[in-house]
């Protein structure tokens, strides 16, 4: 049944840092990595070494500026992946039940057999997480790389999503937000973690932590008495020397007074 | 959204299959025989032609036969059942006319509300989405079945039935139109919601993914009609309402009915390739789009 579950017994999700991402993209590049060689559909790229290449990726990275009233602008960097929202519209939208969210853990699944590509889900995203991929036909989606948090075979360490592995910031965390003790839960307590569009009522599980302010140093200047103008308007034989110059033709003085 | 013409021959032909079905289960008019077989055969020309149409642009049309299984949930999945219902429903109540001579009220009734609660479920599939604001909204379903019953009735051969719906299936028209301009801007969905970033200033997409385009753009940004919208506005308005309107008043002869079919399924096909051409979808606000 592609209705969603009243409740999950966990809920696994990301905390994804918008102060410490440098945007260098190497979520995207593992995540490519990993989902193309492993679970489901590999990640097709179509005209990839031509003049209009275009691939499947889930996960990406937007950057944006933000102006505040005063002060510079600010560069963030925002990678963006699946949500795995509570209230998932995709699920719920898919006419033969391919897509899922997991009771255990709340994962958004699609089971690729069953997907007739009928792209209804990802029109039903507003997050754009699902893309349907143009060789296989069958809708790609973020999986929190289910085949490695569980996989025994792996050592501890990297049983984690392969972008949460990979971020050389640690700008992204792993954990199960139904703990209020867990890693993700403290730090999106901590940092004032937020949701996406929340006014479509997705009620996604991955929390974004918003970018720090800036350090405002005060300005101290050591060199700055002993740069400041002597003299503003010039005077004595430099005063002469600045009316006689710009009386000569072709000086700016002369048009000026002209 | 991106105007994909497998989507829109759906549409645009199931619905008016469907309408005909409706008022030919409906009993107008009662024809038996010859004149019966050619009559429902148009209407499932229709019907089934779009159905069919709409299968070309899934990933695995082999599969389809799933779709039929999440009804509870999907209203895709709820269009798929109920249009095979009416399908037999009406194939049955069809034998009766042309190979008995039998009027099976009844089942002619029956055929015709699953006829037309296929063209709800047609409707609800792109009014149940919050991220597309300017299909969200009942108008949507009402536009949707002005349109099959309408052009049913034209179909059908019911010209005072025909006189009286089209105006109105016009005015939905319009007002649907009304509405969805200012539907985006009201939705309230922004960059800065879409990002969480507007509390700290003005936001702006300064730099996308990547330099090539993707399955999201090309499905999801299209923005290549809407200069021409008025025109095409226009163009669905004589063609689907004004032409086959002042046709009914005319005396009436096969030819005249035929340009008046032709028109008004021009008009109507025009009007839905705005349905989605004009349709904006919130994910276009990551890549700066709206």
């Amino acid at each position: 049944m592609t209705t969603l579950p009243s409740t999950t017994q966990k809920k696994l999700g990301l905390v994804i840092d918008l102060d410490t991402c440098v945007g260098c993209h190497a979520c995207v590049v593992s995540c490519k990595g990993w989902n193309t060689e492993n679970y489901g559909a590999p990640l097709s790229d179509q005209d990839a070494y031509g003049a209009d290449p275009s691939g499947t990726f889930l996960n990406r990275v937007h950057s944006y500026e933000v102006q505040p009233e005063a002060g510079p602008a600010q560069l963030i960097h925002f990678p963006k992946s699946c949500l795995h929202c509570e209230d998932a519209p995709c699920v719920t939208v898919c006419p033969t039940g391919a897509s899922y969210k997991r009771v255990e853990d709340g994962i958004v699944l699609v089971n690729e057999s069953d997907c007739i590509g009928c792209g209804l889900c990802a029109w039903a995203c507003p997050y754009g997480a699902r893309e349907l991929d143009a060789a296989e036909g069958v809708m790609k989606k973020c999986t929190l790389c289910v085949d490695r948090i569980y996989n025994e075979n792996l050592p501890e360490v990297d049983r984690e999503p392969a972008c949460v592995r990979t971020c050389p910031a640690g700008a992204r965390h792993f954990g199960d937000f139904a703990d209020p003790d867990s890693n993700v839960s403290k730090l999106s307590a901590e940092r004032g973690g937020m949701d996406l569009m929340p006014e479509l009522g997705t009620k996604p599980v991955n929390k974004y932590l918003p970018p720090r302010p800036k350090d405002e140093m005060e300005q101290i200047d050591v060199l700055a008495p002993y740069l400041t103008p002597v003299a503003e308007e010039p005077k004595g034989f430099m005063g002469w020397l600045d009316k006689a110059l710009g009386a000569m033709p072709g000086g700016s003085q002369k048009t000026e007074d002209a | 959204m991106h105007p994909a013409p497998s989507v829109i021959v759906f549409t645009t032909l199931s619905g008016l299959g469907f309408g005909m079905l409706a008022w030919m289960g409906l009993g107008f008019p009662v024809v038996t025989g010859w004149m019966a077989f050619f009559m429902f055969a148009v209407a499932y020309a229709l019907a089934v032609g779009g159905l069919l149409a709409s299968t070309f642009h899934l990933g695995h049309p082999e599969r389809a036969m799933k779709a039929f299984t999440q009804w509870r949930s999907s209203w895709l999945s709820r269009e798929g059942v109920v249009s095979v219902a009416a399908l037999l429903v009406m194939a049955l109540y069809a034998a009766g006319l042309v190979f008995f001579g039998a009027h099976w009220a009844l089942l002619g009734w029956i055929g015709a509300g699953l006829s037309l609660l296929t063209v709800f479920c047609t409707a609800m599939i792109y009014a149940q989405l919050d991220t597309i604001p300017r299909w969200k909204t009942p108008l949507t379903p009402v536009l949707f079945l002005a349109l099959s019953i309408a052009g049913g009735a034209l179909l059908s051969g019911q010209v005072v039935a025909a006189m009286v719906l089209l105006p109105i299936a016009a005015a939905c028209q319009v007002g649907w139109w009304l509405r969805g301009d200012g539907a985006f801007g009201l939705a309230g969905s922004t960059l800065a919601t879409a990002t969480g970033l507007g509390d700290r200033g003005a936001v702006r997409a300064f730099e996308p993914p990547h330099t090539g385009t993707n399955y999201l753009l090309r499905e999801f940004a299209f923005e290549v009609g809407r200069k021409h919208v008025d025109k095409l506005r226009l163009i669905a308005l004589i063609l689907g309402f004004l032409v086959p309107f002042s046709l009914l008043w005319l005396p009436f002869s096969h030819a005249l009915a035929l340009i008046a079919v032709l028109c008004h399924l021009a008009g109507v096909a025009a009007s839905r390739w705005l349905f989605f051409a004009q349709a904006e979808h919130v994910v276009g606000l990551y890549y700066g789009k709206r």
